[in-house]
């Protein structure tokens, strides 16, 4: 298990490693810094001197990726992939090209962005197996047509409607809760509420839907048969031997979303003014400031990757058949 | 293949040439064949080429007729003809003469139409002052208006275009009713013509009499649910008729802030959402389909490197890549403006580079799964024999192993189109998707968000993009399980 594990993490350096190439190839290379000084002085009226000085106060004054006048080590240090790319790798995070320090925004935002994304998650998954469920117990009746029909429907809708529709309904014609903005501790909760069931709501479609393949595929096995063979109850049959069994491939498949909770949802909390992680993300994007664009994008794989991990333990965990070799 | 197939063979691809040929005769125009046009027709001739390839074999016309066979199928397909034939429309491109120079030399107009811009010239160019609401006669917000008595009164002005037809507003409702009705009588008589056609045609093929084809159409008792496809299309061309009637003299969903007829606007972004949902699968469809196959046929360091190269990709959330390859995008457009002739030009490629940049973060998903599929493949008796046989590893792949594993290629192909369509709403709203000037249902939400804040609200776009977009989505996402019933032996029981 250890050495599976310092396996998987050695794995991870050349994944990052690549995953820093593309971010460096997309923001240094297919543009040069010179482009992304130009595009944030203005693109008209830019002297020489202020495209030097921008690129001078960020760092972007070095060679790419080899520089012939430094000595020794530094000839590969000092450089822009060394500098801004692989200290990414000791979550140095650097400062944006705002000025800002990426590194303690970060610490700074990815509470509200849990406090959406957590909630969501659990009573999501919750509400999901509930569903998928109860249309596997009363399989190929109207209720469980009808479920699939409106789940159909459900997955049909663009998240953005959820978003605007609640808003409207709850926000404004109910006058239930503020529509957007947000609060230190505690006094948050009313600005949570909503985002949190437009979340869960959003994902039912799919959600019970995927679930509810799973307990059929499930319920066909030969273990059901023989269960139903000796007399056991249906309720019985379902909820000891299927859900638990079910539960396997559900919650396996939901432990690799859990580390990308932190980076938030990018709609949920720009549509709600929540400062979170996403929005962050969503502001960096719109004032074009790539240093924050390149840490998240870096955050996100990390995550993904420790996500990956996790998925592998959580095997071991759930089902002893299988081991991590 | 026989004669039939080759007179739809050449029809669908005679189709395009001989209207551009049509529009250069009759109207003088000039073609205008943009990156994503081009694309679209490719992928038209490759559906084309792929029905008749699967006439012709008996076990992929069984499939597909298992696909139809479904009556929810039938109708999703219905309802994703209609909104294909509105994009194929919509995607034939020329530029109008607007001046004949002293040499005889034309000019031709810098903005660039589509023929579905023809057809719907009076909305296109019945553009108001500002907001008004759905078939409304009069604007939605107050003006002051100085009377011809020389008093100046605030009220709501009339229209230029909406209702500008009547000269007694309080014939308004029934003037609405009434164009309703016989737009919807004349669909309706259009759906009954297609019934008749029906009718004579399973007549002619079954050998009934024409009478007991139209009654066991309508009883449901044909092998493929014609009902079902007849009774969404006479939905259809009713709602159509009575729309296209009211449009006339009316903003059917009213006008947008600068005016704009956003009926139109609607309309107009059918075209992006397919070419979103299509194009981008046909680009990505390649690398996935030879990577996985190869990953999974020769395994060893080939299969090192190409899982090597999807797990990282896959391992940047798609949103922050696309994000980060769209922006990339725009400083290299804005620094380059001397490689685009014309605005929609611009707007076309920044299209069709969304396609590309959403295929390279959506293709490895498919290509892992079609590495499993190969894994499983390659221990076939048959591609055993194959090898023992002596056939060169290129030919097992393109023979043996790459039709063998279309079926996970489709499914995927459908699955993912609806997908697609959402995520365009969702990039545009983040300020990564489709250029700003292009009509897309996500820009026009986004135009519409910070409406929501007036008071009445204007809900007009909103509904329109929001009710189109689930439309398309919903048949999609129905076209699509009855695909994957049909094609995976492992749906099948469920």
């Amino acid at each position: 298990m250890f050495a599976y594990l310092v396996r998987r993490v050695l794995y991870a350096f050349p994944i990052l490693l690549g995953v820093n190439l593309i971010t460096f190839t997309l923001f240094f290379v297919v543009n040069t810094p010179d482009d992304m000084a130009r595009m944030h002085l203005g693109m008209k009226h830019v002297t020489p001197e202020a495209v030097a000085q921008w690129k001078a106060e960020r760092g972007y004054d070095k060679p790419l990726l080899f520089n012939a006048e430094a000595e020794g080590l530094a000839k590969f240090s000092d450089t822009i992939f060394y500098q801004n790319s692989l200290r990414l790798f000791l979550f140095d995070f650097g400062r944006s090209d705002a000025g800002r320090d990426i590194g303690y925004d970060i610490s700074q935002r990815m509470w509200p962005s849990l406090a959406i994304a957590i909630p969501v998650f659990l009573v999501g998954l919750l509400t999901n197996i509930t569903f998928a469920l109860a249309m596997a117990f009363f399989r190929a009746s109207a209720l469980d047509l009808w479920g699939v029909v409106l789940c159909v429907v459900l997955m049909s809708i663009s998240p953005l409607f959820y978003i605007i529709a609640g808003q409207y309904v709850a926000g404004k014609l109910l006058h239930l809760v503020p529509i957007s903005g947000y609060d230190t501790g505690v006094a948050a909760w009313k600005f949570l509420i909503l985002p949190v069931i437009i979340g869960i709501i959003s994902g039912i479609g799919s959600g019970a839907r995927w679930y509810r393949t799973l307990f059929l595929e499930e319920m066909g096995k030969d273990y059901v048969r023989t269960a139903r063979a000796k007399g056991l109850p249906e309720t019985v049959v379902m909820f000891r031997h299927v859900l638990q069994n079910a539960l396997i491939p559900i919650l396996t498949g939901a432990v690799v979303v859990i580390p990308l909770l932190f980076m938030g949802s990018l709609i949920m909390e720009s549509f709600f003014g929540i400062p979170g992680l996403g929005s962050y993300t969503i502001d960096a994007i719109n004032a074009q400031d790539f240093a924050i664009v390149r840490a998240m994008v870096f955050l996100g794989s990390v995550l993904y990757i420790v996500g990956l991990v996790l998925t592998d333990l959580s095997y071991t965990l759930v089902d002893p058949r299988v081991r991590l070799e | 293949m026989d004669r039939v197939d080759f007179v739809t063979l050449a029809l669908l691809l005679g189709l395009p040439p001989t209207l551009f040929a049509l529009l250069a005769v009759g109207l003088d125009a000039k073609p205008v064949i943009l990156w994503t046009d081009a694309l679209l027709y490719l992928l038209v001739a490759a559906v084309t080429g792929f029905v008749l390839y699967a006439r012709r074999r008996q076990d992929l016309r069984d499939t597909w007729r298992a696909v139809l066979r479904r009556p929810l199928g039938m109708a999703a397909l219905v309802v994703l003809s209609a909104y294909g034939a509105l994009g194929l429309v919509d995607s034939v491109h020329f530029r109008l003469p607007v001046s004949q120079g002293e040499g005889g030399e034309v000019h031709y107009a810098g903005e660039s139409l589509s023929l579905f811009d023809l057809m719907a010239t009076p909305l296109r160019e019945g553009v108001e002052k500002t907001y008004s609401a759905p078939l409304a006669i009069t604007a939605f917000v107050k003006e002051t208006v100085e009377r011809a008595d020389g008093t100046r009164v605030r009220e709501y002005p009339r229209l230029r275009y909406g209702g500008a037809h009547l000269d007694d507003p309080s014939r308004h409702r029934a003037d609405v009713a009434a164009r309703a009705l016989w737009g919807a009588a004349q669909g309706a008589l259009v759906a009954v013509a297609a019934f008749l056609l029906l009718a004579f045609l399973l007549a002619r093929r079954h050998g009934w009499s024409w009478a007991e084809a139209a009654g066991r159409v309508l009883r449901g008792e044909t092998t493929l649910p014609w009902w079902s496809a007849l009774a969404t299309l006479t939905v259809l061309l009713v709602l159509a008729g009575a729309v296209v009637q009211l449009a006339g003299g009316y903003h059917v969903f009213g006008t947008d802030k600068v005016g704009n007829d956003v009926l139109y606007q609607a309309l107009k972004s059918v075209r992006t959402g397919l070419i979103i949902g299509t194009l981008t699968t046909l680009v990505m469809l390649p690398f996935a389909l030879v990577l996985g196959v190869m990953a999974g046929y020769f395994r060893g360091w080939v299969d090192d490197v190409i899982q090597y190269l999807y797990t990282t990709l896959s391992s940047i959330p798609g949103v922050l890549l696309i994000a980060a390859a769209v922006l990339m995008l725009q400083v290299y457009m804005a620094n380059h403006p001397e490689l685009f002739e014309t605005e929609a030009e611009r707007a076309d490629l920044r299209l069709f580079f969304l396609c590309v940049i959403l295929g390279i973060t959506s293709w490895t998903g498919l290509c892992r799964m079609l590495r499993g599929e190969t894994l499983k493949l390659r221990e076939m008796d048959y591609v055993t024999a194959a090898r023992a046989l002596g056939r060169r590893p290129g030919a097992i792949l393109a023979r043996h192993l790459t039709p063998n594993v279309l079926h996970i290629v489709l499914i995927s192909v459908v699955l993912d189109f609806s997908g697609l369509v959402l995520a365009e709403a969702v990039l545009s709203y983040v300020g990564v998707g489709v250029d700003p000037s292009m009509h897309s249902w996500g820009n026009m939400i986004n135009s519409a968000r910070l409406e929501m804040a007036r008071e009445p609200m204007v809900w007009w776009s909103l509904a329109a993009a929001f009710s189109f977009m689930f439309v398309l989505v919903l048949a999609a996402n129905l076209f699509a399980d009855a695909v994957r019933d049909a094609f995976d032996p492992r749906h099948a029981r469920n």
